[in-house]
């Protein structure tokens, strides 16, 4: 199909983008490298009057290192994220998951901050901030605010931006002794997850000392489970990681669609939290289950 | 408003200038502005890799770009890639090995292809199959055009 109608606006400046947003945001759609909101264009799954064009804003754009802060700017592309050192050194978890965000053609220019803002439940993106405790850059007409990761994913597709903002950077906090595991079931390589777990941890001798286990395509946002608090600050145990998969059960809604039951998802939602645990701790004998 | 707006860029290293729609898009431009019929429109939201392009230097999809994004940009085909022999060994591992079969998914494999063996030269099949993941073939089983995709890696190296 093909996109219905609609006015161009390309911005020439952040300045210049939320001008044109307080003017049209309820009737306007961001576009910035496209890759989510072309396919809704395409399949009249949006329709809106205008589009207002972002994707030139160098200012947008790349990475750095700060006062204990990795910051991304939201135009950085998904090629560029799985290319940077920095993000290698300091947020290897995203490293690791661009490899399942699509694929090549589409890293080359889907961007972090359209990611985000698209809000996705099933994409890999939103659990990974959500798990590296990331802030959100927001900019408005007059103002900039920072919401927290935890605060910002509402819903399917929605998030705490306002039609007349514009998601301008992502800030991660520096936290060098922090491992992390990443893994997804999904149909093909490269497509959205069926369940995916990104989770960041800290580890004081054989305990977790921190462990944020951020689930992804269970719900309608990803979810910073509850159910670590049962491994958190002691032994890991078969008995404690038992607790913990019963209330992430308790905790997940996962949505039945042609993909998967709820059940399956529940499923491996348990699976994959018991596959982290083993794999951060090195304790392969809490592996219970086996998978092919 | 909606009415066509002027965009000039480079199509095959060609200086082209356009008005256009908003709402058209790369693959449709290509094909029905410029003649350019190489590039295949599929499925129209970025699933099925048919209308991969480069645009400065990386592949792309045509069918998930507007034509009004690409003002100052550079855009190469299949055509452009032909013309200048740069797969032209691709093309004929890829007949040798049956690995064309209906036709449909080739200009974009072959561009795809051509992407991954710039920047690893010698890939293993796993590796071949993984870059080639976002672009469909109904007629192979891919298992003819890995083999062809491999033995071109395999040929460019063995001449270096």
């Amino acid at each position: 199909m093909k996109a219905s109608a609609f006015s161009y606006a390309r911005a020439s400046s952040v300045d210049h983008a939320l001008e044109l947003l307080a003017v049209h945001g309820e009737q306007a759609k961001v576009l910035s490298g496209g890759q989510s909101l072309m396919p809704a264009l395409n399949l009249r799954l949006s329709a809106p009057e205008w589009i207002v064009d972002i994707g030139g804003l160098a200012e947008l754009r790349g990475i750095s290192v700060s006062d204990g802060m990795l910051r991304i700017g939201a135009l950085t592309r998904h090629a560029d994220v799985q290319a940077s050192a920095e993000i290698a050194r300091h947020a290897p978890l995203l490293t690791e998951a661009i490899a399942h965000v699509a694929h090549p053609a589409i890293r080359n220019r889907g961007t972090l901050g359209g990611s985000l803002a698209h809000a996705d439940p099933a994409s890999e993106l939103p659990a990974c901030v959500l798990a590296l405790d990331a802030t959100i850059v927001v900019r408005g007409q007059d103002y900039e605010r920072r919401v927290p990761a935890a605060d910002f994913f509402q819903g399917i597709y929605e998030t705490a931006l306002t039609p007349e903002e514009l998601l301008t950077a992502v800030e991660i906090p520096l936290k060098p002794e922090s491992i992390h595991f990443f893994h997804e079931h999904a149909r093909r390589k490269g497509d959205y997850a069926i369940v995916g777990l990104a989770a960041s941890a800290a580890i004081t001798g054989d305990a977790f000392v921190d462990l944020r286990l951020a689930f992804f395509a269970v719900g309608d946002r990803p979810l910073l489970a509850d159910a670590s608090s049962h491994l958190v600050g002691g032994p890991v145990t078969a008995s404690t990681l038992a607790a913990a998969q019963a209330a992430l059960d308790d905790e997940l809604d996962p949505q039945e669609d042609q993909q998967a039951s709820a059940g399956m998802r529940r499923y491996l939602a348990r699976q994959l939290l018991e596959q982290c645990v083993a794999t951060l701790l090195q304790r392969p004998d809490l592996r219970t289950r086996k998978f092919a | 408003m909606t009415a066509p707006l002027p965009i000039s860029l480079k199509v095959n290293g060609e200086l082209i200038e356009a008005h256009v729609l908003p709402r058209l898009n790369l693959a449709d431009f290509l094909r029905e502005h410029l003649g350019l019929t190489g590039t295949h429109v599929g499925c129209e939201h970025g699933v099925c890799g048919a209308c991969t392009v480069r645009l400065n230097g990386d592949i792309v999809r045509a069918c998930l770009l507007l034509a009004v994004q690409l003002d100052g940009a550079s855009v190469e085909t299949v055509e452009g890639l032909s013309d200048t022999g740069e797969i032209a060994d691709l093309q004929a591992a890829f007949h040798t090995r049956n690995a064309l079969q209906c036709g449909y998914c080739t200009p974009a494999m072959l561009i795809t292809a051509q992407d991954l063996l710039k920047q690893m030269p010698q890939p293993d099949r796993e590796q071949i199959r993984e870059h080639l993941s976002g672009n469909y073939c109904r007629c192979t089983g891919y298992h003819a055009i890995v083999d062809a995709v491999e033995a071109t890696a395999r040929k460019r190296v063995g001449r270096a």
